[in-house]
């Protein structure tokens, strides 16, 4: 219960904190945060948006891990497993779709520009769905299980394709993002050491966030998978 | 091994002749295809990099309008079980990749002449990575969709989860390729293009290798 | 006399999380011939897919022995004949094409005396260049036992075995399973007493459904 309180506690001020703290040109008192060239005060964004499409890509790697779980010991909660977490996965990976597309509206001018992260989260939001997609379609159980399994692992393995062509096919907008030319990276030299505190705090909230959704998710699919099973007989 | 594979192609392919299931509708498909491209251009030229990019739309589509046949027309007349018990899941996935990709390669040796004749921004200058990015890319495509071929005959859905599953997996692929098209239209070199043909056999590799051991779960109730 | 032995130690199979069988055990060597029975639905071919290697149990282990020597997964469909109402031969080719390509996949010649011996015991040699298209279902399920036979297969499993037949096909099929028991193993799955009277032993799927 007390580490409930706490996550309360941190995300309430993670929240706070990122949206009302001043940007000040030099900061001198601690709850200020730097001016960065290029970004002024659209860089609060930071404190939202990167810990959702963090966590977008750490529930697709959750729900591959449990997919190859799954091949190797076809235990049922295995998938239960993979399918909680690829659930949080497509919501994460949307508000970070949104949430990027309006920051971008205001930075770059336009909601989408196919930059290199743009365009992986749209391929992850590809195959979030088609995963989907392919899930609803299969009635039994084990097969549902087996081959969805099957296929988050092939949709994993082409990830890293798209790490590394995509920056060779276009030009990368995001700050910290090597063609960038007016901000630089931001997390190693922009940020002052309060804005870096209060970015890993977020992190480090919303990923507590995550894993107990996905704690309670996968519970409460096998409970009524359980349920479902006594009334059928 | 290979000559059962081999024997389980020559099957497959003497179906074909008798049914023409995929040909059928692969070669309509192209037509279809290119033929609406051609009527919204109407009397523009377009560029070279849209002409590369249109080139692999028609080929992403035209597969996928026919390479799920290899798997789902086993499942859907019930023959699943017949071949389950005549050979073992590596002679029929070789098997029926070997079909694949002759038909990937006859379907996009007629696609390639279409296009020299009839798109303007259609001119190679450097023939032999045309030639490499042709023959990977579509090795890498037959191989992608013969796994999801499998996935979906398993699944309920046919038809419609096809290009659906198959998208996100061949994006890389498509886009990569693309690049290279654009690149022998431009005259780049091997050394120039060697980074997009590392990445393109990686991926082929990858999906051999991933497609081998995985074929078992899938073929298997 | 062949040395074909098949363990089924322990196996249990559960769709999702409903069960069908649980903790069934026994063992069939050389020769003979055994019965499976229970009702409909009861899961009578789920076990005999699962002893053919085509599903895999949920827990358990199948283990297949030639000479002493554990036969691999790969290789266990050349020792294994199959007839049942929902396996389906190619109807785009005639019943000698199938015959053929089914040896030829498998990596053998086929053996032509031995087709031409069935074809003529089950009345279909006359036919066998037609499209399986044309076939009655009776001549279909024939052509199974043809195809379930062709490659000599050491364990020969019936799920259903006369069903579609009349009765003078029955007794060919009888006479067929009475022939190749004196040197294999054949497991018959049905519910038809005529069927089970072939039987030495009899496994009553009704008896593992405890949890």
């Amino acid at each position: 219960m007390a580490w409930k309180i706490f996550l309360f506690l941190l995300l309430a001020f993670v929240s706070i904190a990122g949206i009302a703290f001043p940007i000040v040109p030099v900061p001198t008192k601690w709850y200020e945060f730097p001016f960065i060239p290029g970004l002024k005060e659209n860089a609060k964004i930071i404190f939202f948006h990167v810990p959702t499409a963090w966590l977008s890509v750490v529930a697709f790697f959750m729900s591959t891990i449990y997919s190859f779980k799954y091949l190797r010991k076809k235990n049922l909660d295995d998938d239960a497993k993979s399918y909680a977490a690829a659930q949080l996965g497509i919501i994460f990976c949307i508000l970070a779709t949104i949430t990027g597309a309006v920051w971008a509206k205001f930075a770059w001018g336009s909601f989408w520009s196919w930059d290199p992260r743009q365009t992986s989260i749209f391929a992850l939001l590809l195959i979030y769905g088609a995963w989907f997609a392919l899930r609803s379609s299969i009635e039994s159980d084990e097969k549902r299980a087996t081959l969805s399994s099957v296929y988050a692992i092939i949709a994993f393995l082409t990830v890293p394709f798209f790490v590394f062509i995509m920056p060779r096919i276009m030009k990368g907008l995001h700050p910290g993002s090597a063609d960038d030319t007016n901000s630089g990276p931001v997390i190693d030299f922009k940020m002052n050491a309060n804005m870096e505190l209060i970015f890993f705090l977020s992190l480090i909230g919303f990923t507590i966030l995550y894993f107990w959704m996905w704690n309670i998710g996968y519970k409460s699919i096998i409970y009524r998978d359980k349920i479902n099973k006594k009334y059928r007989g | 091994m290979h000559t059962k594979a081999y024997a389980l192609y020559l099957k497959d392919f003497r179906s074909e002749i008798r049914t023409r299931y995929a040909v059928n509708s692969l070669a309509m498909f192209v037509i279809v295809a290119t033929s609406v491209i051609l009527f919204s251009i109407g009397n523009e030229t377009i560029t070279q990099s849209l002409t590369a990019g249109l080139f692999w739309v028609v080929i992403f589509f035209s597969a996928m309008s026919g390479l799920s046949r290899a798997f789902v027309s086993e499942e859907e007349r019930g023959t699943s079980l017949t071949l389950q018990l005549i050979a073992a899941p590596s002679t029929i996935f070789s098997g029926k990749l070997l079909f694949n990709i002759v038909l990937v390669f006859c379907m996009n040796i007629v696609i390639t002449l279409l296009y020299s004749a009839l798109f303007d921004g259609f001119a190679i200058k450097n023939l032999a990575l045309f030639i490499a990015a042709f023959f990977f890319g579509n090795a890498g495509l037959a191989i992608a969709s013969t796994i999801i071929a499998a996935i979906i005959s398993k699944a309920g859905a046919k038809g419609t989860l096809y290009p659906v599953l198959s998208f996100p997996i061949l994006l890389p692929l498509i886009l990569t390729s693309v690049q290279l098209t654009l690149m022998s239209f431009e005259g780049a070199s091997f050394i120039d293009a060697k980074f997009e043909l590392a990445i393109i056999i990686c991926y082929d590799v990858i999906m051999l290798t991933a497609s081998y051991l995985l074929f078992d779960f899938v073929w298997k109730d | 006399m062949n040395n074909y032995i098949l363990h089924v130690k322990n196996i249990s199979k559960f769709f999702g999380r409903r069960l069908i069988f649980k903790d069934m055990t026994f063992e069939i060597s050389n020769n003979g011939i055994i019965g499976i029975s229970g009702d409909n639905g009861s899961g009578k071919s789920t076990l005999v897919k699962i002893i053919a290697g085509i599903t895999s149990p949920s827990s358990g282990e199948i283990v297949h022995q030639d000479r002493g020597e554990e036969i691999i997964p790969e290789k266990l469909h050349n020792y294994i004949g199959f007839v049942s109402p929902y396996l389906v031969l190619y109807e785009e080719f005639s019943a000698y094409e199938n015959l053929s390509f089914f040896s030829n996949i498998r990596g053998i010649k086929l053996n032509i005396e031995r087709a031409d011996f069935l074809l003529e015991k089950l009345l279909l040699f006359k036919r066998k260049d037609d499209l399986v298209k044309t076939y009655s279902s009776g001549m279909k399920q024939r052509l199974k036992f043809i195809f379930a036979l062709i490659h000599n297969p050491s364990l020969i499993i019936l799920d259903e075995p006369t069903s579609n037949l009349d009765s003078s096909g029955k007794d060919t099929i009888y006479q067929l399973v009475e022939n190749e028991s004196k040197s294999n193993i054949i497991i018959i799955a049905s519910n038809e007493q005529s069927d089970l009277n072939l039987c030495q032993r009899e496994i009553r799927l009704e008896d593992f459904k405890q949890l």
